[in-house]
């Protein structure tokens, strides 16, 4: 910690209490609201920046380390601390939610307040879930961000938003139930709900199984896996585009992150037994997904099914590891998927923000997400045109694009876990591309399809620096990735061992 | 020190052109652009000759040395840096070359342009990717790793993309940069499993520790299915070998190659015909000690490419596309040099690659000056007669059309006369069905070769040319041609003894004793360029040669109404050429509407009918009427609860913290 300065409760505190502040203090004030929710954002982000300068890579401890006693009667926490699985993923949040807040600047001029106030309260919210220590903050931090995001979606949606809504909440609701369930049965079996405490306790296999499958419906509903992955296109498509990048960018990642935080360190036994049925519902994603991607109409949904497919390089990645050790006798390549997954959550993270923000800027200007009522906007829009060729080649995986970093890595890790599991990851290289530039080239190619194409106007200033912030990350990420894979380095590596050690 | 320094600018000197006449390209205008671009890629050029001159003439050491760690994962390091040596000292300096002829030669071709108007800066874009090009193409030839080799690999991808689609608002522009990529993207999938094969047995992605592992592996096996076991290295080579067939347009995927004439001509003698199309055959050669480990492996290829060369010869002969005509010999000429690898005479397939790119950049040079003088059209029979309208075209054109069919003496007559020769000496399986199949190949070459310069320069004079002022291009499109020109007739005697005896490549491409063709015909029946060319006129490959010149000639001079009769007489052989062997519509028919069906399928019957309607509706549904009499009013009861729960969580932690 840096001078004792409390710097992840900074993280949560500030945007949840800014965004409350400003629910009040911004009604009717729009362009005093925008400026405000714009500099929590800065700061917050500038707060978050000592955590990667003064990172520790050479430990997987905790760091930054908060403790306090929360409930004492139930042993419960106000526990945080993060490590190199987590802090990147609180970065990320720190720098999307700057772009969030520009990207709704001119678009959103319906109570103003209340939306940056709920996005500055989520943003609160997800760092929470990122350096939670403890399983009942962790909860607490998890389901609350159901509520912005739920009245974001319902308030400023589109014309399906109600049905959306409930769909979202129903199903993420849903799955996190059974979450507390298992948190609670660890919590009488050892007395605390430190997650460090899960992670050291023992379990018997039944109790495994059990909790693995509690943590897989309640993570794969967020990832989401195959089959609860049928809210998101829903929620995508009737969000404003704030709401879908974070969405996309961040809430997405809170499964991930789910799987490297619990399932793996505190049952690692029935991951072994199960890792099968990740690595099954991940290759379905892959591929099945994939081809569902390229028949939608909508571009949001495209995008969406997108989004999934790419999930589906996160959660293989992960669990690659028994089958490596089984068919190699080597623990020697596992660490390649999972560090390629957690690169995969960090990319995706930027590559469909800016997909999403994309959108956004076609659907301000046109009012419509059809793909057909588009067609040679490239004409119109020739610098859009350009950072909508790049971030598509990142989606499609392009080496030199963060997209191929985590791509690459996983499959040449599925590969060594199993032949096929290589070859159906690999078809990303054919499929993601096929419906990527599919879509790129009845929006942006051709000639100028309508009158309405014909008369966009290019990027303003503010969506230009959006799109290049965006841009710059991807290309760095892509030609770079050294340092990040550095910090993650250590706890990839403790992950693994507490991955394969058994708890029997 | 120095010479990775040098290296560094060679590679990025390019990327520096493209970035700036890319981004800034309204600010600097035309003429910075171009003036940028061709310096950097002339400055490339320069310095590239120096490095060549190092490598191949100077007997330099080979160089190899990391410029950064792209990452490290699991002590695996995936590193970006150089190798250098003969083979790749001589891809950069013709790369470079032939990349700053056609930048010059593209200040005349892209002057004016009816897609776009003048305002538009298509133009300074037009540059950025040609110099972007080079930049990608070098990554890819100085490479000293698999991951390195993979983004030059996938990078040229793009451009191609970007640039088949030059044209965007043409409908066949944008659908064949698509399936352009969509095309290289299947050879990719088997690359990067070939890859993954390297880093699962090797644990590397360097090319020395790998060739270092290279023998310890001669007996590993790999199984993709139960109880069926593979020889590791030659399922390593053969996935490794599918990219190659992408990029190099093998069949049965070579599908992308003719549409990708949909973009400006000089990309067309670029990318499509001279440098990136050949990178599969570089590739093959660089990891030479791999491939020599599998006779299986070159069996395939000396198959592949030995079929490929005859049937996208044959279908040269029905095309009417100026371009197109260019287009199928450059893919019959691939099929050339991909033979010359299975036969194990790496440095006979390198010499073709390298005549080849000389001479076939001229002749699309040529093309395209052609296509200028005729206000774009590309149509041969509206052609005919221009000789007179513009000689330094014609000799131009006629010029690397000798050195196409391998007219004795002239750059593409050694290489071919290699290839030709290595096939007929090894002992590889398929060896004789190769051999036939290229002879017949230079009977082929010759014949639409010369159909196309006999209708385009000679005959009658069409209507349009009689009618339009036909003229000979500026100097900017006529000097690269002249440029160009000079190695196509030159620079094949030199390299021949050095290509046979096995000193021209050196150390950079390695051959089994026993199967090195080469050095066997060297020893044994070599005596020299000039015994060489003399004894040629006796044999087969010349006096083919010789009689499809004379069968155009008969055919398009002399007795002009004789191809109608003959097109009559066997309407199913030119159906099914003119089809192009429906390559096409199989692909159109399984994949793309398969894909479609089949992602509609999963779609609306599983998630949409199944998942969503058949248990997400239904169940939430039924758990609803259950709930009715709990039910508060219908409207507001979520806000109502989310806003009662954020409320509360927050009062309670507030209440704790206190």
């Amino acid at each position: 910690m840096l001078f004792g300065f409390p710097i992840l409760s900074t993280l949560i505190w500030l945007p949840i209490i800014g965004g409350l502040l400003i629910l009040f203090l911004g009604r009717d004030r729009d362009t005093f609201t925008k400026w405000f929710a714009l500099s929590v954002s800065v700061v917050t982000f500038l707060v978050s920046i000592p955590l990667w300068t003064q990172f520790d890579t050479s430990t997987s401890a905790m760091q930054f380390v908060e403790q306090v006693s929360w409930v004492s009667q139930f042993n419960i926490q106000y526990y945080l601390g993060v490590d190199g699985l987590s802090m990147p993923l609180v970065l990320l949040t720190t720098f999307t939610q700057i772009l969030v807040i520009a990207s709704a600047w001119d678009v959103i001029k319906e109570r103003v307040e209340q939306y940056m106030g709920a996005f500055m309260i989520m943003q609160g919210l997800m760092i929470g879930v990122f350096v939670a220590l403890d399983g009942i903050l962790f909860y607490v931090f998890w389901e609350a961000l159901l509520i912005p995001m739920f009245i974001v979606i319902g308030k400023w949606g589109g014309q399906d938003r109600v049905y959306a809504t409930i769909k979202f909440f129903l199903y993420t609701f849903f799955g996190s139930v059974f979450m507390l369930v298992a948190f609670l049965y660890m919590y009488f079996q050892s007395g605390s709900f430190s997650i460090l405490d899960f992670h050291a306790m023992h379990l018997g296999s039944t109790a495994q199984i059990l909790i693995f499958l509690a943590f897989l419906i309640a993570f794969a509903v967020k990832v989401p896996m195959f089959p609860v992955h049928t809210w998101l296109p829903d929620a995508h498509v009737q969000a404003p585009t704030a709401g879908s990048v974070v969405l996309a960018a961040i809430m997405l990642k809170m499964g991930g992150y789910g799987f490297v935080r619990f399932s793996l360190p505190i049952t690692p036994d029935a991951s072994m037994e199960l890792d099968w049925l990740v690595i099954a519902l991940s290759l379905i994603a892959i591929f099945y997904i994939g081809l569902v991607a390229m028949v939608q109409k909508d571009m949001k949904k495209l995008v969406a099914y997108s989004s999934i497919s790419h999930m589906g390089f996160v959660t293989i990645g992960m669990f690659l590891v028994y089958d490596i050790v089984q068919n190699t006798g080597s623990i020697q390549g596992s660490m390649i998927g999972m560090e390629g997954a957690m690169i995969q959550m960090i990319s995706h993270g930027f590559i469909s923000g800016a997909m999403f923000l994309m959108i956004g800027v076609l659907y301000d200007r046109m009012h419509t997400r059809e793909i057909s009522a588009y067609g040679g906007v490239v004409n119109t829009m020739p610098w859009f045109g350009f950072f909508a060729v790049l971030f598509a080649m990142a989606n499609a995986g392009l080496p030199g694009t963060s997209g191929f970093v985590g791509e690459f890595m996983v499959i040449l890790a599925s590969f060594k876990a199993n032949v096929w599991y290589g070859i159906v990851a690999a078809s990303t290289l054919i499929i993601g591309a096929a419906y990527t530039l599919w879509m790129v080239k009845r929006v942006f190619f051709g000639a100028v399809a309508n009158d309405n194409v014909g008369s966009l106007k290019d990027l303003n200033k503010r969506e230009f620096a959006i799109m290049a912030t965006l841009a710059f990350a991807v290309v760095l990420l892509g030609i770079y990735p050294a340092p990040l894979i550095e910090v993650m380095h250590s706890s990839v590596a403790n992950l693994l061992i507490q991955a394969t050690t058994s708890k029997l | 020190m120095i010479l990775k320094f040098l290296l560094t600018i060679i590679l990025l000197s390019p990327l520096f052109g493209a970035v700036a006449a890319g981004l800034f390209g309204r600010q600097i205008g035309r003429r910075g652009a171009h003036t940028i671009t061709i310096f950097g890629v002339a400055v490339s050029t320069i310095l590239s000759a120096y490095v060549f001159w190092l490598f191949v003439f100077n007997g330099q050491a080979v160089y190899n040395d990391s410029l950064y760690t792209w990452l490290v994962s699991d002590g695996i390091r995936f590193e970006i840096g150089y190798m250098i040596d003969e083979l790749s000292a001589t891809m950069m300096l013709v790369v470079t070359f032939v990349s700053l002829m056609v930048h010059i030669y593209t200040i005349g071709y892209m002057d004016h342009d009816e897609d776009y108007e003048h305002s538009n800066p298509y133009y300074q874009r037009f540059f950025s990717y040609i110099s972007l090009f080079t930049f990608s193409m070098l990554s890819l030839v100085m490479a000293n790793n698999f991951l390195q080799l993979f983004f030059g690999w996938e990078a040229v991808g793009l451009v191609s993309y970007l640039l088949i689609g030059f044209y965007m608002k043409r409908e066949s522009a944008i659908q064949a940069n698509l399936k352009a990529f969509l095309v290289n993207r299947v050879g990719d999938f088997g690359f990067i499993l070939g890859i993954a094969v390297v880093v699962m047995y090797f644990n590397t992605l360097d090319y020395n520790d790998f060739f270092a592992g290279l023998e310890a592996h001669k007996e590993t096996t790999i199984s993709f299915f139960p109880g069926v076991e593979w020889s590791m290295i030659t399922a390593l080579c053969l996935l490794l070998f599918v990219g190659a067939m992408g990029k190099s347009a093998q069949m049965p995927l070579h599908v992308w190659l003719p549409e990708s004439m949909e973009g400006p001509t000089p990309i067309s003698a670029l990318i499509h015909a001279a440098t990136m199309v050949t990178a599969g055959i570089f590739m093959v050669a660089r990891l030479s000690p791999a491939y020599e480990m599998s006779e299986v492996a070159l069996s395939a290829i000396l198959i592949i490419g030995a079929t490929t060369a005859f049937m996208m010869g044959a279908l040269g002969i029905v095309q009417n596309d100026i371009k197109r005509v260019v287009a199928y010999s450059t893919l019959s000429q691939l099929g050339y040099m991909v033979a010359a690898l299975g036969a194990s005479a790496y440095a006979a397939g390198m010499f073709h690659v390298l005549t080849h790119a000389f001479f076939k950049a001229l002749l699309f040079l040529a093309a395209g000056s052609v296509i200028i003088a005729m206000h774009h059209i590309q149509d041969i029979r509206q052609m005919g007669g221009l000789r007179k309208h513009m000689p330094v075209t014609y000799i131009a054109l006629l010029v690397g059309t000798l050195a196409l069919i391998g007219f004795p003496g002239f750059s593409g007559f050694f290489s071919k006369d290699s290839v030709l020769m290595a096939v007929g000496q090894t002992d590889t399986f398929g060896a004789g069905y190769a051999q036939i199949l290229l002879l017949i190949g230079v009977f082929v070459t010759a014949f639409y070769s010369f159909r196309m310069f006999f209708l385009v320069f000679h005959g009658q004079e069409s209507d349009y040319v009689k009618n339009h002022k036909i003229s000979e291009s500026p100097l900017v499109v006529t000097v690269p041609l002249i440029l160009l020109a000079i190695p196509a007739v030159i620079m094949g005697l030199p390299m021949m003894d050095g290509i046979f005896s096995g000193s021209y490549f050196g150390s950079s491409i390695t051959v089994l004793p026993e199967n090195d063709v080469l050095k066997t015909i060297y020893t044994d029946q070599y005596h020299g360029v000039i015994d060489m060319m003399i004894h040629s006129l006796t044999t087969a490959p010349v006096i083919l040669a010789f009689s499809g010149v004379f069968l155009a000639w008969l055919l398009y001079i002399k007795r002009p109404e004789l191809p109608g009769k003959i097109k009559q007489a066997c309407p199913r052989g030119f159906y099914m050429l003119d089809n192009a062997y429906g390559f096409d519509r199989f692909n159109e028919i399984v994949f793309e509407k398969g894909a479609r069906k089949l992602g509609n399928y999963f779609w609306k019957s599983i998630d949409v009918k199944l998942i969503d309607t058949g248990i997400v509706t239904n169940g939430f549904t039924s758990i609803a009427n259950a709930a009715s009499a709990l039910r508060l009013s219908q409207t507001g009861f979520l806000y109502h609860y989310a806003f009662v729960m954020i409320f509360g969580l927050l009062a309670m932690l507030v209440w704790v913290l206190w």
